[in-house]
């Protein structure tokens, strides 16, 4: 943006911005707000819902205030009496094919269009009723998403979201005129198409025409049924932004209250998905260096290499989808997510002498794509269901909100043990970067006997928010076994949402960039930026949980994965070693190659 | 010209004693700002049906600083009702590359493309054909600048400019917002001019006959002459090309059967124009602005019947990307079935009209804004048609 600063007014105050800055912008600037449908502050400008216009003394019409920049000398009034009827004409129009069924919807209360037609007091719908006659297709096959053409306001959030931000594609526009609708290929199923579940669109359609596939009624279900045992693990996202949910400020750390309310809804058990991803990291690091030994050592040339994590379900599918050629490079590791179903359903089990049968496997994620990773026919290590349900951050609010608990008020509580413990490295998995940090921290110590040549362990070159980031971790003074190591520059990149990744895998397979270790997140700013996350999600938000997440890490005891006890413990009690045969049983997984479109 | 007829003028199809590539050369001898200035000096204005005037969108394209620049003509010629850009490209097809060309050598632009609407795919052919001798022809008096065909697919909006490069570049055919505007970031987002057919030819023939000729012709606000695509209740359908600034009552009386009631002007976008207007309308930048298409009715049509059909055209031809455009066009047509039924009162008429106002004020691009024109136009002054 130029420095050179534009003098203009907005409902004749006097206002100066720099040049480039929207009339939008310059208005907030002054505190007045202009609604807006299309626009987001994570997508590029699209001006289509034209709900955000304004006059411009002058101008033959209006101006949409997301699109246009501001002009020296521009007058503009944001609430005249044209503004006024074409704005509650426009919200009067969307409602007239918008399926405004509220009060059964599940975005009720939480519905952009909703809150417009609110302000503006549009009572009886003026216009005549277009949903009903019209050929609407409500798709609820996938596990994760569900799309209600019906509510679809056509202001192609999610197609910008699908599009620039993940580089998917799954959805866009098609045909024109009346007929105009957001598609997919051919009009396919989500669950039959590209789509990778990470939800993002979820997360940004204003109304109800995108949300995820709830399983809140199952987990109510589960949770009264005597014969059940029902164990529920967080991730670490969840727990710096549930207070969005309710009523708090976004960047609030509210484990210990998180812990407390789900005691109180009825789990049996309240367990951490932290604890499996220290134990990731000790199965993923093991793996890493298992490859680079046979790759330096044993000059094995069928050794894939880099290798990428596999933490993150949207990118699974996304690589399974986009790059299937590089399918052997993705650790076998399981998810913690799935770690964790599989070991409750076997190790705790077994310990706390229950059948798998008996027990129920909830977990509270920041994502979509859990849902359906959940759903993966290999993901059955114990003969049952690893996981059994997935809510996200959202629908656990929803829980908390429904039991009728006074969340403000709850004491702090502690996690359950066993697979309760974490240390900080498995909770900055919940961040872009963090699992190649909580890996580096481990692995370099591993190898070298040492820790992380970092200041306080805080791996800075691979935190922040930028696309696509490198690291270089030079190996020095090794231990015996490892003196292959000795000197190696071990060479690590980190990208967060998948067009992010595609753009690193493209430059990986044209063999423009040359790493050992990628870390990949489908969602913009890693798990705490997913599509389960509370709703809005935009830059500020997430950097605010990041803050939230490194405090978390700091202010933990023990802050490296290989010193968790409870994953000391299981390695001594059932597992053997990282990537044992029983490791490899219940921890690790296969891939599929899956069709382009 | 108060009871003249409608003078008749032979300058877009005139080819005897014309050279295009002879012109091209003259033309480029002179600098660009000279041929800036004589389009300036003209007063020619878009014969696309907005008028933007001509001399201006090179003068502004030309004083972008950019390596890579573009002309593209609209052949997209869409609109119900106008079929001229047909007819000149397969008469004169040869006057409209040298318009191109001498565009190009003004503004700084190496490339031009002819964006052909996709029902006029029949003319490709011979228009390529024709393009490899004029692009030797350009090579041979030393200019570098070549000119391609471009296929639409059909679709009404790409005569939008805007979404007109969109589909250019490969992707769906919706508007952008403005600005930034053609002449600062157009194709493949670079300056660039974008001129109707009928224009280019225009200016074609202002580099050869010079300013003062064109100037002559027409009034103040509508200089020069222009090619009318005559339809409908008029023995005499087909094209005309006219001196600007008659009434509609003397075009009528040329043109009309003895019974025009009305006279819709540009096409299904512009405005109908009432028997009891004639006499005080000018067709024109002064009176009412079109593109060329001239619709004339008399007595035995519906004018419920025909605002009906235009509002169908619009509900399909609609992008679908902003809500006054996608919805308003499908409440009005529905609005004014639902009145005809009785289902809705006459008063809703009103609604309507109020909607179409916020269309014309609020719609992204031209298409969602000009809604308007047709159905005010025709539900003020054909009230009863439409209610009983």
């Amino acid at each position: 943006m130029s420095k050179y600063l534009v003098n203009l007014s907005v409902n004749d105050i006097p206002v100066s911005v720099p040049e480039g800055t929207t009339i939008l912008a310059a208005a907030k600037k002054l505190d007045f707000k202009i609604p807006t449908l299309c626009y987001h502050e994570d997508l590029c400008v699209a001006g289509n819902c034209r709900v955000c216009v304004v006059e411009q003394v002058g101008a033959r019409a209006l101006v949409a205030a997301c699109a246009t920049p501001v002009s020296e000398g521009m007058q503009i009034h944001t609430n005249s009496a044209t503004v006024r009827t074409a704005r509650k004409t426009i919200i009067e129009l969307l409602l007239s094919e918008h399926n405004a069924d509220c009060t059964k919807c599940y975005k009720n209360g939480n519905c952009e269009l909703q809150s417009l037609a609110h302000e503006y007091r549009v009572g009886e719908h003026v216009f005549i009723d277009l949903v009903n006659g019209k050929h609407r297709v409500i798709d609820d096959l996938s596990p994760s998403i569900i799309k209600d053409d019906s509510k679809c306001i056509r202001c192609q959030r999610c197609v910008r979201t699908c599009d620039e931000l993940q580089g998917v594609s799954a959805l866009t526009v098609a045909y024109k005129g009346d007929l105009q609708k957001i598609s997919t290929f051919l009009g396919h199923p989500l669950a039959e198409v590209v789509c990778t579940n990470c939800g993002q669109c979820v997360n940004r359609c204003p109304v109800g025409a995108l949300v995820e596939k709830t399983y809140v009624e199952e987990v109510w279900n589960a949770i009264n049924n005597p014969n059940k045992h029902v164990v529920v693990q967080t991730a670490p996202a969840v727990r710096v932004a549930i207070g969005e949910e309710l009523g708090y400020n976004p960047g609030e750390r509210l484990t210990g209250k998180m812990v407390t309310a789900l005691k109180r809804l009825g789990f049996d058990s309240v367990l951490d998905t932290d604890f499996t991803a220290d134990l990731t990291i000790l199965e993923e690091g093991t793996e890493l260096l298992t490859r680079l030994k046979r790759a330096l050592v044993d000059k094995d040339t069928r050794v894939a290499l880099p290798m990428t994590t596999s933490c993150s379900p949207g990118w699974i599918k996304f690589i399974e989808h986009t790059f299937p050629e590089f399918l052997p490079n993705v650790s076998t590791c399981k998810s913690p997510q799935q770690m964790f179903g599989a070991l409750a359903k076997t190790y705790y089990a077994q310990k706390k002498g229950l059948k798998a049968q008996d027990i129920c496997v909830v977990s509270i994620m920041p994502c979509t794509a859990k849902k359906y990773e959940a759903n993966r026919p290999e993901m059955r290590s114990s003969g049952y269901k690893d996981v059994d349900f997935v809510l996200t951050t959202r629908e656990l609010g929803m829980m908390i909100k429904q039991a009728g608990i006074n969340f403000h008020n709850l004491e702090d509580s502690q996690y359950d043990s066993f697979m309760g413990e974490s240390t900080g490295a498995g909770v900055i998995f919940g961040v872009t970067g963090g699992v190649m940090e909580a890996a580096l921290r481990t692995v370099y110590e591993v190898v070298t006997g040492r820790e992380v040549p970092f200041k306080n362990l805080d791996i800075l070159p691979v935190r922040g928010m930028e696309g696509v980031r490198e690291a270089k971790v030079k190996i020095e003074g090794c231990l015996p076994e490892w003196k292959f190591l000795d000197g190696i520059e071990v060479s690590c990149a980190v990208a967060h949402g998948l067009a992010n990744a595609r753009k690193l895998m493209q430059a990986v397979k044209d063999g423009s960039a040359h790493y050992h270790f990628i870390e990949i997140m489908a969602c913009p700013g890693g798990c705490l930026g997913g599509g389960g996350q509370p709703i809005p999600t935009n830059e500020e938000i997430r950097a605010k949980r990041a803050t939230a997440i490194y405090r978390e890490d700091e202010g933990l005891p023990l802050r490296k994965s290989h010193e968790n006890p409870e994953v000391k413990m299981i390695y001594e009690e059932y597992l053997g070693a990282p990537n044992s045969n029983k490791s490899h049983a219940l921890l690790h997984t296969h891939y599929l190659a899956r069709r382009r479109y | 010209m108060e009871n003249s007829r409608p003078k008749r003028v032979d300058i877009i199809f005139l080819m005897e004693g014309i050279d295009p590539i002879k012109v091209v050369e003259t033309t480029i001898k002179k600098s660009p700002d000279d041929i800036i200035l004589e389009m300036i000096d003209s007063g020619l204005k878009g014969r696309g049906g907005a008028g933007f005037p001509t001399g201006l969108k090179w003068k502004f394209t030309r004083n972008e600083e950019s390596y890579d620049k573009y002309v593209i003509c609209n052949a997209d010629e869409g609109e119900p009702g106008t079929f001229k850009d047909r007819e000149i490209l397969d008469r004169v097809p040869e006057k409209v590359f040298a318009g191109i060309a001498i565009c190009g050598y003004t503004i700084g632009a190496r490339e031009g493309l002819i964006y052909l609407r996709g029902e006029y795919n029949f003319l490709l052919p011979t228009l390529n054909e024709k393009l490899i001798l004029f692009n030797e022809g350009l090579k041979k008096i030393g200019l570098d600048f070549s000119i391609q065909m471009r296929s639409g697919s059909g679709a009404y909006i790409c005569g939008e400019e805007s979404a007109l490069f969109e589909s250019m570049e490969g992707k769906r055919g919706e508007p952008r917002n403005k600005p930034p505007f053609p002449t600062v970031a157009g194709y493949l987002g670079k300056p660039t001019v974008i001129n109707n057919v009928e224009t280019l030819v225009y200016a074609f023939m202002i580099a050869r006959i010079g300013s003062e000729k064109f100037k002559e012709m027409g009034t103040k606000d509508s200089r020069g002459s222009k090619v009318f695509s005559i339809s409908g209740d008029t023995p005499k359908a087909g094209i005309s090309e006219l001196e600007l600034g008659m009434t509609v009552q003397q075009f009528v009386d040329e043109f009309g059967d003895g019974d025009t009631k009305a006279v819709q002007v540009g096409g299904a976008s512009g405005g109908c124009v009432p028997r009891k207007m004639f006499q005080e309308t000018i067709i024109g930048y002064e009176g009412i602005p079109t593109g060329g298409s001239m619709m004339l009715f008399n007595s035995s049509r519906s004018m419920y019947n025909v605002l009906h059909d235009y509002l169908e055209f619009f509900t399909e031809e609609s992008c679908g990307q902003c809500t006054p455009c996608r919805v308003g066009c499908q409440q009005l047509l529905k609005g004014i079935e639902a009145i005809k039924r009785g289902d809705k009162s006459p008063g809703y008429l009103e609604d309507l009209k109020k909607l179409a106002k916020t269309m014309k004020v609020a719609a992204k691009c031209g298409l969602g804004q000009s809604v308007a024109n047709p159905f005010v136009s025709i539900v003020s002054n054909f009230k009863e048609e439409i209610i009983y």
